[in-house]
């Protein structure tokens, strides 16, 4: 360990006295870390989506004109007697006609001519579980008050398939970029050795133990991971600033897709430690198989 | 110091060395003579562990060198210093740098490192050179850094192959009268040579190898390598 610092300094007078290989691995990785956190939060806003597509009611029940508070409350005590029902909520037609103005505040042309005539009263229905909606289903079908029913099923199955999609392609593009990124380390570490030989040969003789002389190429792999892991955060943060406004106007109604800046801490630190670790297996196998210490 | 038991050495079926014994006892100066080719090298990376014998044993310093396990060379290879014809400097290094180099893998602190450095190259009249960089100095000087590198951590032994044979004859016997003066301190030289020009002008110890055998020990009866030779 007291080594350590003269280590360090070997692996950065090789890395600037081949600052074109350096650049190469480097560049290779921002690359792949950049794609890698895009994922991520692609990942992480598909989820705060899809919870909250989840979250909202499953199931409304448009009420035909007419019907009375009591028929109303009928209704909710047969879905609250299911068992199977989380919630139910009442939606007057004035509330109705509030909630669209409010939705449609910015578009005065779609709210300008509504009244609580237009829109009709409604039961918003959440389960606790997705697979019980059919039954809360064929309950209100057989309800004379209730006029028509709307899933919000549809969209969440919808939307699940389509994470699962990008999930997938995520993944594999992701394990390709990673893949490539380690060959990378191992080309350019397994370069350097051989740039080298000669300075490695008159450490084995003057009595450089073999890890003294790996160690600095495990620090070069490491630098290379770390390093550009770091700035393709930076990156992905600067990114997000630029065009994350943009994304979450289009889902206006969900609240903070990618909340907080804490993820972008998080995502830091973890695309650091598996650029490190990368840059490490890099080297280790660079160093197995192109140097005889 | 050094012993080498019917030590062999083969190359696929070619015979480097073949059937090697002699003794090398603490501050001797040896000549190991020969012509180019004849297993001079291969005897002196076998001390070092730089291969293994394919028969026999030998022994530096009381440790078998063929059983020797793979964290035990480095410490092998710091009681043994060597130097070569081609001097084997860092190029990028200066002369104190390449001289430092062994006592940084010893983790040793850098005021102890000048310290010990400056002592060092002071024995081999370089210290006005620490600055420059090999390209900056001549053969000669490039050779006493050498020296200088492998002197640093006080080896017990120096292995020196062909030390002379890049040089003129000046800065040849230069570097003689330093090996000289080494010795005279206490440590056991070995000098692999095929120049007669300066073995037959000193009374050291000459071992011949030639064709990879053993032809003569002027330590035996005072054998000549020549009268061995014809035997």
């Amino acid at each position: 360990m007291k080594n350590l610092p003269r280590l360090i300094k070997t692996a950065l007078q090789r890395i600037s006295r081949n600052p074109y290989h350096a650049l190469a691995a480097t560049l290779v990785m921002l690359f792949t870390f950049f794609v890698v956190g895009a994922f991520v939060l692609v990942s992480v806003g598909s989820n705060v989506l899809i919870s909250y597509f989840e979250s909202r009611p499953q199931v409304t029940a448009f009420l035909r004109d007419g019907t009375d508070s009591k028929s109303v409350e009928q209704i909710r005590t047969k879905l609250a007697d299911t068992g199977v029902v989380s919630k139910t909520k009442y939606v007057s037609k004035e509330e109705a006609v509030k909630i669209y103005k409010e939705r449609f505040k910015d578009q005065p042309l779609l709210t300008q001519n509504i009244t609580a005539e237009i829109l009709p009263a409604s039961i918003e229905v959440s389960t606790f579980k997705l697979d019980d909606l059919s039954k809360v289903d064929t309950l209100l079908r057989k309800e004379a008050a209730v006029e028509d029913i709307e899933f919000q099923r549809d969209i969440v199955e919808a939307l699940s398939s389509a994470t699962a999609v990008i999930r997938n392609i995520g993944i594999g593009t992701v394990i390709f970029l990673l893949l490539t990124s380690l060959l990378t380390t191992l080309i350019v570490i397994g370069l350097n050795i051989s740039l080298h030989q000669d300075e490695i040969e008159i450490m084995r003789l003057v009595g450089a133990t073999s890890w003294y002389i790996r160690i600095p190429f495990v620090i070069e792999g490491v630098l290379y991971g770390s390093v550009s892991a770091f700035v393709a955060s930076l990156f992905l943060w600067a990114s997000f600033i630029w065009i994350g406004p943009s994304i979450q106007s289009v889902f206006k109604d969900v609240p903070n897709l990618v909340d907080s800046p804490m993820i972008f801490i998080y995502l830091l630190l973890l695309e650091v430690i598996v650029g490190a670790t990368i840059g490490t297996i890099g080297a280790f196998i660079a160093t197995k198989k192109y140097l005889t210490v | 110091m050094i012993a080498f038991r019917d030590v062999s050495k083969n190359y696929n079926s070619h015979a480097a060395l073949a059937d090697i014994s002699f003794e090398i006892s603490p501050s001797e100066f040896i000549f190991l003579v020969g012509p180019s080719g004849a297993g001079k090298s291969t005897l002196l990376k076998l001390i070092i562990r730089d291969d293994i014998p394919s028969k026999g044993s030998i022994f530096v310093d009381g440790m078998d060198i063929a059983t020797l396990r793979a964290h035990e060379v480095p410490h092998l290879r710091r009681k043994v210093g060597t130097v070569f014809q081609d001097f084997k400097l860092l190029p990028q290094r200066t002369v104190f740098e390449n001289v430092s180099f062994p006592l940084e893998i010893l983790g040793l602190d850098d005021e102890e490192i000048k310290k010990v450095v400056e002592e060092t190259l002071s024995l081999v009249n370089m210290v006005e050179k620490g600055t420059n960089f090999p390209h900056e100095i001549s053969g000669g000087e490039a050779q006493r850094t050498a020296i200088a590198r492998a002197m640093v951590l006080r080896p017990e032994i120096i292995l020196a192959d062909e030390p002379t044979g890049n040089l003129d004859l000046g800065s040849a016997w230069e570097i003689m009268q330093l090996l000289n003066k080494l010795n005279s301190l206490g440590t056991t030289i070995v000098m692999a040579t095929h120049n007669t020009d300066i073995t037959g002008g000193l009374t050291h110890r000459k071992i011949e190898i030639q064709k990879g055998r053993l032809v003569g020990d002027s330590k035996e009866k005072g054998t000549k390598p020549k009268s061995v030779k014809k035997k």
